[in-house]
């Protein structure tokens, strides 16, 4: 998608803070993120993560800390920062009652691109979001899914560098966020740097690199082997047709060092030590539990971590 | 340019897309020029005067024909006691009585001078007011034509002779038409740009543009062009069915009343931006444009009633209002004849100038 970047760094963020009256909603935020990697920042509602897009796209000025993107400042390079990336705000942001190609055609015009440009880019985009057959339909009669593809290729239209996607999965059904993702790696390999916010643990296995962001602070970084490798602690998945029974009864042992979080319709059970797994497989078959140690997810490290940090706190 | 021109394209779909809005700017206007037409009649006639006769002699009757004979005031029938009058009032059967006393010719006739009692209804002062002019200048000329009898052909000392320059028939829709297309042409236009752009604002839409490489001055331009174009529309349409329906005159220039229109409606679409840069909703902006453009224009800026006769606060604030100034230029050209408004041309150009460069200020691509 992209020829050459001379740049080793798509964009570097350093010590970013912002503040809403007493709200802080970014206190530090630091990352690096390469050409044509997806990097994805990871947390629930209310982390900072739509604060941290809208100063990357030059829509808010931080107040402290500085932000490099493909060279260029946000906050004083606002018009070169705009022409290089493509911005998709976690709202669906387009004409509900112009048409697929109407939308796609006003933001290849607001982006100056060639009438050329537009010819060659047009059909791929439409082939590639299997968007072709709807050309004529209004943006407001698409599917969440489709909308999402839709907002995706109107921000592709002028070939952009770097794509800043404010959590583009959310609401949508998983066989379309799964579709979604794909194009998302099919357009890093062609070269495109992708940053991508979402609530959704899952996607975040989908990753190049990702960091957990929580109330405006990034509690780790890496891949996502790295992340899921600094949780350093034991872990089992309980089955059980009655997990909440199964629930009780693992809170009533008031172990130390032991964490019950539900996961889905199972148990996640978070240990240190073979005595603490005893109690726990113990306790687990006198309910009829099944019991499978397993590799920790980057949703058990974030809620491991995040338990770690209110310890700490307190 | 082509990124102005994508927005006024994509801002006419919007318009044509949905064809209740277009309705609205074509039809609120129309609505309004019609109903306020036709409702702000300044025109007084036919108003009821009761008549209680104890005399029932030529003279009485006679001055009762002098009234009723311009259609001016009809006679709202006899009254025979002063119940009847109290009654008459309240239920608004009249809006004045004439009570001519018994033995009036007799005393007439015998030199001296009897009393014909005038009652008004004071609750309409206005109406009042001129009821008992009329009914004055009835008696008065009665009193001359009695002298006369007496006396020969003898002449009022002083005689006054009224003309009404520029309007000379009091027409009413002379004047009501040119300030209903002052205050029709403001809010029209502050209520589509207000309500446009914050409508953007609040789907979200608004976010995605400013992210794109635009200027946030050709955002609101763009904006404003097919509005601009509506605004001109429902202009001349109010003027035609001025000229049509209400038969108003034109003393002046058509051509030169546009270009002070025109400068009048780049006001109104500033204003509107304005509004629409302080207001995060359709719903807010919909009630600022109105109540800011409404009201003001329609009882301060000398439409309805004269600014000099306001209290000191309220005529500043009828300076501060667009239409105060449009409303003498369009007065001017359609019932003098005069073109050339140095004064107000200067101050309608500061304001658009003004609200322009505030309202591009305000609106920044940032959301902070």
């Amino acid at each position: 998608m992209i020829a050459e970047v001379e740049t080793k760094r798509a964009l570097t963020i350093r010590n970013l803070h912002k503040s809403f009256g007493e709200v802080q909603a970014l206190r530090g935020v630091d990352i690096q993120t390469k050409p044509g990697e997806i990097f994805g920042i990871i947390g629930p509602d209310g982390a900072g993560k739509t604060t941290l897009m809208r100063i990357l796209c030059g829509l808010m000025v931080p107040d402290v800390g500085d932000v490099d993107l493909l060279g260029f400042d946000p906050v004083t390079q606002t018009h070169e920062v705009r022409e290089r990336i493509g911005y998709m705000p976690q709202r669906f942001s387009l004409y509900p009652d112009l048409s697929v190609v109407e939308n796609l055609r006003f933001f290849a015009d607001l982006y100056l691109v060639s009438k050329e440009d537009v010819a060659q880019n047009e059909p791929r985009l439409m082939d590639f979001s299997r968007l072709q057959s709807f050309r004529k339909r209004k943006a407001g009669a698409l599917s969440g899914g489709m909308k999402q593809k839709l907002a995706l290729i109107c921000t592709l239209i002028h070939t952009p560098e770097l794509l800043i996607l404010d959590e583009p999965t959310f609401g949508v059904d998983p066989v379309s966020r799964q579709e979604f993702w794909t194009i998302l790696r099919d357009l890093a390999n062609d070269g495109l740097s992708i940053i991508v916010t979402t609530a959704y643990m899952d996607e975040a296995q989908l990753c190049d690199r990702l960091a957990l962001m929580h109330h405006g602070k990034l509690i780790t970084q890496g891949t996502p082997d790295e992340v899921t490798r600094a949780f350093g602690k034991r872990l089992l998945e309980v089955r059980s047709p009655d997990i909440l029974r199964v629930r009780r009864g693992l809170d009533a042992l008031h172990l130390p060092g032991i964490n019950v979080h539900r996961f889905g319709a199972r148990l996640h059970v978070v240990y240190e030590n073979d005595e603490q797994e005893e109690a726990i497989r113990l306790t687990c078959h006198g309910y009829g539990a099944e019991l499978e140690e397993i590799a920790p997810s980057v949703e058990d490290t974030f809620v491991a971590l995040l338990q770690d940090q209110g310890e700490e706190a307190v | 340019m082509k990124r102005i021109l994508a927005l006024a394209r994509k801002e006419v779909l919007h318009i044509l897309r949905d064809p209740r809005s277009l309705a609205v700017a074509i039809a609120m206007p129309l609505g309004m020029l019609l109903l306020f037409g036709y409702a702000i009649d300044m025109e007084l006639r036919s108003l009821p005067v009761g008549v209680m006769d104890l005399d029932h002699s030529q003279t009485s009757r006679a001055i009762v024909r002098d009234m009723t004979a311009g259609g001016f005031i009809v006679d709202a029938g006899r009254i025979h006691s002063r119940d009847e009058v109290e009654r008459g009032f309240r239920r608004k059967k009249f809006l004045a009585v004439l009570v001519f006393p018994e033995g009036m010719d007799r005393d007439l006739a015998n030199g001296n001078s009897p009393t014909i009692q005038l009652m008004i209804d004071g609750s309409d002062a206005a109406t009042a007011q001129t009821v008992e002019n009329y009914l004055s200048a009835v008696i008065a000329r009665k009193n001359i034509e009695i002298l006369r009898e007496d006396l020969g052909d003898i002449k009022p000392p002083l005689e006054a002779r009224v003309r009404f320059l520029f309007n000379p028939e009091l027409r009413s829709p002379d004047f009501v038409v040119p300030g209903l297309t002052a205050v029709i042409m403001i809010m029209i236009c502050a209520l589509l740009t207000s309500v446009a752009v914050a409508r953007e604002k609040e789907t979200g839409t608004m976010e995605q543009i400013m992210t794109t490489p635009i200027k946030p001055s050709h955002v609101l331009i763009g904006k404003v062009i097919p509005y601009m174009v509506i605004a001109v529309l429902d202009a001349t349409l109010v003027l035609l069915i001025g000229r049509v329906v209400f038969h108003v005159q034109m003393a002046g220039s058509w051509w030169i009343l546009a270009a002070y229109s025109l400068l009048y409606l780049f006001i109104s679409l500033a204003l509107g931006l304005l509004v629409s840069t302080l207001a995060k909703t359709q719903q807010v902006a919909m009630t600022v444009a109105l109540v800011a453009t409404m009201l003001p224009t329609l009882l301060l800026s000398g439409f309805l009633f004269p600014i000099s006769g306001m209290p000191l606060v309220l005529q500043w604030f009828a300076h501060i209002i667009p239409a105060t100034y449009y409303l003498e230029v369009i007065r001017g050209i359609m019932l003098t004849g005069r073109h050339w408004y140095p004064f107000e041309l200067g101050i309608m150009i500061v304001m658009a100038l003004f609200l322009m460069s505030v309202s591009m200020r305000k609106f920044r691509s940032r959301l902070d």
